[in-house]
């Protein structure tokens, strides 16, 4: 037996080598203070430990025992949760289908009048079986509602268990008492609400199980998710290539992946090449091509070639188990939408309590005769009748359904008030590169002037960038690699941010930069202005070289638009968002590309920390701003916005910088993103009204407001039913959501 | 006097719910430590629902779910940024700092569960 603060803890015991070990390590943390027992299994080599201890104690006694011990931590938690929930559902059925069938028994012979009267001792014993049988239903399939409903109780707390129980508890107690005493209630010995007692129970049972099975259905995103996991990693030791469980990879490990098998875990590629499917991760279908230096992801699926990599990220630290976690956190989370149902849902059970308690009243002092009839049937409709449940699921079964719709199509959801602000967006902020275009810019064009050589000019510039990371910086490498010059030596090198570098060589000071930077350091542009003119209308970015404070070339740098970003701006326009790029290039390549996209309007020239006050410009004039950009460089920008979207290439995108995250590079992503938010708050919208409807107007009919006038009063059976039926509604309906496409 | 009485005794029963549910909510309290605080998970509360904690400091909970029902399958807590989903009889242990002091509610998802973070100023 397991006490309230004993807590089990599954460790991976790493070089216990032989079966000597197991006792060694078996030993050491039976010793530890807290302990209750140890268990080592050589096979798995993992340890399980339960008592009163921290995981962490446990680690550092098997440290000091010479092993190295890691916390395994929830690795299977999802499958267990799931077979406990079989079994939980399993039982709910069982005991539907038992309560049922009784409670149909009970229908018939307190409907059919086979019982004789409660005046004959017969009648009296018979009618005291059906008081015992119903009072078997109520435990057997109703008895947690009662368990559940004193505890709350205690605990001046209220809720759904309350409401079920006093609704059947007090048809239960009233029926029997009038079997008991027939003579004290008059007239009435001939009411009785077994059946309806018996029934509610069956119904609630039903529709607790219907909901349950319809839920499993909403965490299907993130099941899918977790399945991706591999278990087994083929890992290169001492030249021998060995299947290891996943738990025992460690970063720098080399592993082998062969055509067809899942990639372990995450790292980059040292040896072979293949085309590997990403498509779980990031929804983009078209496998993509990798080769030697390049990143793989744990998870994603290797189609065609064998290969090599070197393992970077294990275990917690991989992009899909951080994938994970963020759905799985957003899932938890609330859009400001659903807080009003929190608060309702605060004070609602004692609500309906005090409502049937006014109701009892009501037909106590108004109604007519039958009056203990017409009042007990009335308040136990007004308990039975409303579900807090209904209320209470509408919000977060939706953002569960909802988040993961999303994860599916490679959309990372941060929480539920992204979720939200998503759908109210008015207006789509672009950051050109990595964005539209493809961030992988190319030098396309050399000029050199004054008399110095295209290779003069890119062995400069390549040195002059040689420890920059800028992607412009990376371009202009690569071309003097390919053109033949080393990049020359500079000294004093400064970088002069948004505008470009500054260094000195041979003795000179040299600029790579902007216009801007020219003009500021006093160099004379000349033919230069009519040859920026000339590239910028191409869309290439035009980098300025000058030296002792004269033009020596101008580098024209092209970044080719991703083939469907012009398709995305339509799309987005389409759906009513204005769309606006934001760069820091020149008017005239803005325009260009702006042009080229598809964009009516843009803000060119601004400066990287000039982005976020762009952004709350807009914002100031009323726009509900989107900004899409890469995460990394547009960090404050796309903090300063409504909603931040990092656009990712592949799945090396930083996932914890934005409120929503597009795995797939494509700007597809932010009106995927958009579409499921607003598909999901309408698919919550609908959920609460109906909650909120349906309490409101089923309370009041079941307290019999329409009798003055129709003379209708609802059974509490009927009320059972549309109570059972309610939350099983909210739930189908945001299981609809799973059926949605953006 | 049956009129009486029976009115009587239906305005005291709704006086005693406003009084039990909403105004004396003498809810147990606990202060965490050092050391993990365990809540019991059950029958539609959290035991304790009160929990005093210093801002600044890491908090420690150990989540013990009781009861089966999935309503009480995750515990969130709004404003914090922080939520973890309690299997049945395993405790869970739910470790964050709380930075600013205030009132923080912790719920389950469909806020029937419903508990109160008090973060109080950090002493040196």
């Amino acid at each position: 037996m397991k006490t309230a603060s004993e807590t089990t803890h599954r460790l991976h015991i790493k070089d216990m080598s032989c079966a000597g070990c197991v006792d060694t390590v078996q030993r050491t943390l039976s010793s530890v203070s807290g302990v209750k027992s140890a268990e080592v299994n050589f096979a798995d080599k993992t340890a399980t430990v339960t008592g009163e201890v921290s995981p962490d104690t446990l680690v550092s006694a098997v440290g000091g025992a010479g092993y190295t011990a890691s916390v395994l931590k929830g690795e299977d938690s999802e499958s267990e949760k799931e077979s406990e929930e079989a079994e939980l559902y399993r039982d709910l059925l069982k005991r539907t289908i038992i309560s049922g069938v009784l409670a149909a028994f009970i229908v018939v012979v307190s409907m059919t009048g086979i019982l004789p009267a409660l005046d004959t001792a017969a009648g009296r014993l018979s009618w005291g079986a059906v008081s015992l049988l119903t009072l078997f239903v109520l435990i057997y399939g109703g008895g947690r509602f009662f368990k559940g409903a004193l505890k709350s109780f205690r605990n001046h707390s209220a809720n759904m268990d309350t409401l079920v129980a006093i609704g059947t508890g007090v048809a239960w107690a009233y029926s029997t008492f009038v079997v008991l005493f027939p003579g004290a209630v008059g007239d009435l010995a001939g009411h009785l609400y077994f059946e309806t007692a018996a029934i509610i129970i069956a119904l609630i049972d039903l529709g607790g199980a219907l909901e349950m099975r319809a839920r499993g259905k909403t965490s299907e995103a993130i099941k899918r998710l977790i399945g991706l996991k591999p278990r087994t990693a083929r890992v290169v030791r001492g030249g021998a290539e060995t299947d290891v469980p996943i738990s025992e990879v460690v970063p720098g490990d080399v592993v082998r992946v062969r055509p067809g098998e899942k990639i372990p875990v995450d790292g980059v590629i040292t040896d072979g090449s293949s085309q590997v499917d990403e498509s779980m991760l990031t929804g983009e279908p078209m496998p993509a091509e990798k080769g030697a230096g390049d990143e793989v992801v744990g998870g994603t699926i290797n189609k065609s070639g064998s290969f090599l990599f070197r393992a970077t990220r294990v275990g917690e630290e991989t992009a899909l188990a951080r994938i994970i976690e963020m759905v799985r956190k957003a899932q938890n989370s609330k859009p400001a939408i659903g807080r009003l149902a929190d608060r309702v849902s605060g004070i609602f059970v004692p609500s309906v309590l005090l409502a049937a308690v006014f109701t009892l009243l009501a037909w106590f002092n108004f109604g007519p005769e039958p009056r203990l009839t017409y009042m007990l049937v009335t308040a136990i409709a007004v308990l039975i009748i409303a579900c807090p449940c209904a209320l209470g699921l509408a919000t977060p079964i939706s953002v569960m359904v909802g988040v993961g719709k999303a994860a599916e199509h490679g959309v990372l959801i941060r929480n539920g008030d992204a979720l939200q602000q998503a759908g109210r967006l008015t207006a789509i902020v672009l950051d050109k590169t990595g964005t539209i275009t493809q961030g992988r810019p190319v030098v396309t064009a050399v000029e050199p002037l004054g008399g110095t050589s295209e290779e003069d000019v890119l062995s400069l510039a390549a040195g002059l960038e040689a420890g920059s990371e800028h992607p412009l910086a990376e371009a202009v490498l690569e071309a003097a690699k390919i053109k033949g010059g080393a990049p020359r030596e500079v000294t004093s090198f400064e970088a002069v941010s948004g505008h470009g570098v500054k260094a000195v060589y041979d003795g000179k000071t040299v600029l790579l930069g902007n216009r801007k930077l020219m003009v500021d350091n006093g160099v004379t542009l000349g033919e230069g202005e009519a040859r920026l003119e000339e590239l910028s209308r191409t869309g290439k970015t035009v980098v300025f070289l000058a030296s002792g404070g004269a033009l020596a070339g101008l580098i024209g740098i092209s970044d080719p638009l991703k083939p469907d970003s012009k398709e995305a701006v339509e799309r987005l326009k389409k759906m009513g968002l204005k769309v606006i790029m934001l760069t820091g290039d020149n008017r005239v390549t803005a325009g260009a590309v702006a042009k080229e996209t598809g964009i009516d309007e843009f803000i060119a020239e601004v400066l990287p920390d000039g982005k976020s006050d762009e952004i709350s410009k807009l914002r100031a004039n009323g726009e509900i701003v989107g900004m899409v950009g890469d995460g990394i460089n547009d960090a404050p920008a796309l903090a300063g916005a409504d909603v931040g979207f990092a656009i990712g290439s592949g799945t090396d995108v930083a996932i914890e910088s934005a409120d929503i995250t597009l795995m797939r590079g494509s700007l597809h992503g932010v009106a995927d993103a958009i579409k499921i938010s607003n598909a999901t708050v309408r698919n919550i919208k609908e959920n609460l009204f109906g909650a909120f409807a349906y309490n409101t107007l089923a309370i009041p009919v079941a307290a019999g407001v329409l009798f003055p006038f129709t003379g209708m009063l609802l059974d509490p059976i009927i009320a059972g039913a549309a109570m059972a039926l309610s939350s099983f509604t909210v739930v189908t309906n945001a299981n609809r959501l799973r059926w949605f496409k953006p | 006097m049956t009129t009486l009485l029976v009115n009587i005794l239906g305005l005291a029963a709704a006086a005693f719910i406003v009084w039990w549910f909403w105004l004396s909510k003498n809810l147990p309290e606990a202060k965490a430590g050092a050391g993990a605080l365990d809540i019991i998970v059950d029958g539609g509360v959290y035991q304790p629902s009160v929990i005093r904690a210093a801002a600044g400091k890491p908090l420690r909970l150990r989540f013990l779910r009781k009861d089966k029902s999935p309503c009480a399958e995750k515990v969130i807590f709004s404003g914090l940024d922080v939520s973890a989903e309690l299997p049945v009889g395993q405790p869970r242990e739910v470790e964050f700092t709380p930075k600013s002091p205030g009132e923080y509610e912790f719920t389950c998802q469909m806020a029937m569960y419903r508990g109160k973070l008090i973060v109080e100023p950090g002493r040196e």
